[in-house]
């Protein structure tokens, strides 16, 4: 327990130290976890559009139903 | 669509490296954190604040590989109008921002206890504010415009003039006066950095180069999802204008 104790106290400079790696961590995560959900959130917009888009040989079919 | 020339081939190749960017950052971040927390000795002037450098010192070197990447595809981007450049720009910005905030604020807090003060208005302090300032203001200049391209453009032009920071940040320990200790104590890799120092602090430098291809890989998908997104939205606004 002792150990463990003064591995956190890092002699006198934990107010320092662990804010520094706790800041690191944070900002890492924040960033990594955002990246996450933006690329998820705009691919399945984008599954969900390419799958409305009506397919490639029914749009020529109505263009040329409107040609005729 | 035929604009974003071709993306099919960086998702390919995304698809192959992004588990092994995962596998190295976590495996390099891992021994990287234990070594530098537990396995190397206290700094016989600094004692245990020295560990503070195993964060420091690699943000530092992202926040300007960051910078330096984004100019090059800023410049890739302007030149040849390669559109998967720009998407990437856009993507590492957030990266360089997040790791030059991340070594000012581990700066001050060494700083604090180092040198007495949090901040000190000297050459490389400075400099690498300016650097963070540089990413917000690309980031913003990206997004203030309706059309995306144009704010890209913008954009582009700011990082590449903003390049002039990057050897100032490099050489201010030099050319000015400055509490911040010179190149050579960081490089000090040969005879006076330890090696029990030294592989902590390189290991962290793989692992945050390797968290940058991660968020990178990442950000750009979305980028080129987005783009495509726009791209389709923008023909049914055509073809339903065309229809009535």
């Amino acid at each position: 327990m002792d150990a463990l104790s003064s591995f956190f106290a890092m002699g006198g400079y934990g107010g320092y130290v662990w804010p520094s790696y706790g800041l690191a961590v944070v900002v890492m995560v924040a960033v990594l976890v955002s990246s996450i959900r933006s690329a998820k959130a705009r691919e399945r917009e984008l599954d969900l559009l390419q799958q409305m888009r009506p397919s490639r040989a029914r749009r020529r079919a109505t263009q040329e139903t409107k040609a005729s | 669509m035929h604009r974003f020339a071709n993306p099919a081939r960086f998702m390919r190749i995304a698809a192959l490296v992004y588990p092994w960017a995962v596998g190295v950052t976590i495996l390099t971040l891992g021994a990287g954190l234990w070594l530098g927390l537990v396995g190397s000795p206290a700094d016989y002037q600094q004692g245990e604040s020295v560990r503070i450098m195993y964060i420091h010192v690699p943000s530092a070197w992202m926040g300007l590989f960051c910078y330096v990447s984004m100019a090059v595809c800023s410049a890739m981007a302007l030149v040849w109008k390669h559109p998967l450049a720009d998407l990437m720009a856009r993507a590492t910005a957030p990266v360089g921002a997040a790791f030059t905030f991340i070594c000012l604020v581990t700066g001050a807090l060494w700083g604090k206890p180092m040198w007495g003060a949090w901040w000190v208005w000297d050459a490389r302090l400075t400099s690498m504010l300016i650097l963070l300032f540089l990413y917000l203001g690309y980031m913003a200049l990206a997004d203030a415009f309706d059309d995306p391209q144009r704010g890209q453009k913008a954009a582009a032009i700011l990082a590449l003039v903003g390049v002039v920071n990057v050897p100032i940040i490099k050489y201010s320990v030099d050319w000015w006066n400055t509490l911040h200790q010179p190149a050579s104590v960081v490089k000090m890799g040969g005879p006076s950095i330890d090696k029990t120092m030294l592989i902590p602090l390189m290991l962290m430098a793989v692992g945050f180069h390797a968290y940058w291809v991660v968020v990178l890989i990442l950000r750009t998908r979305s980028e080129i999802a987005a783009a495509k997104v726009r791209t389709l939205r923008m023909a049914q606004v055509h073809a339903a204008g065309q229809a009535e």
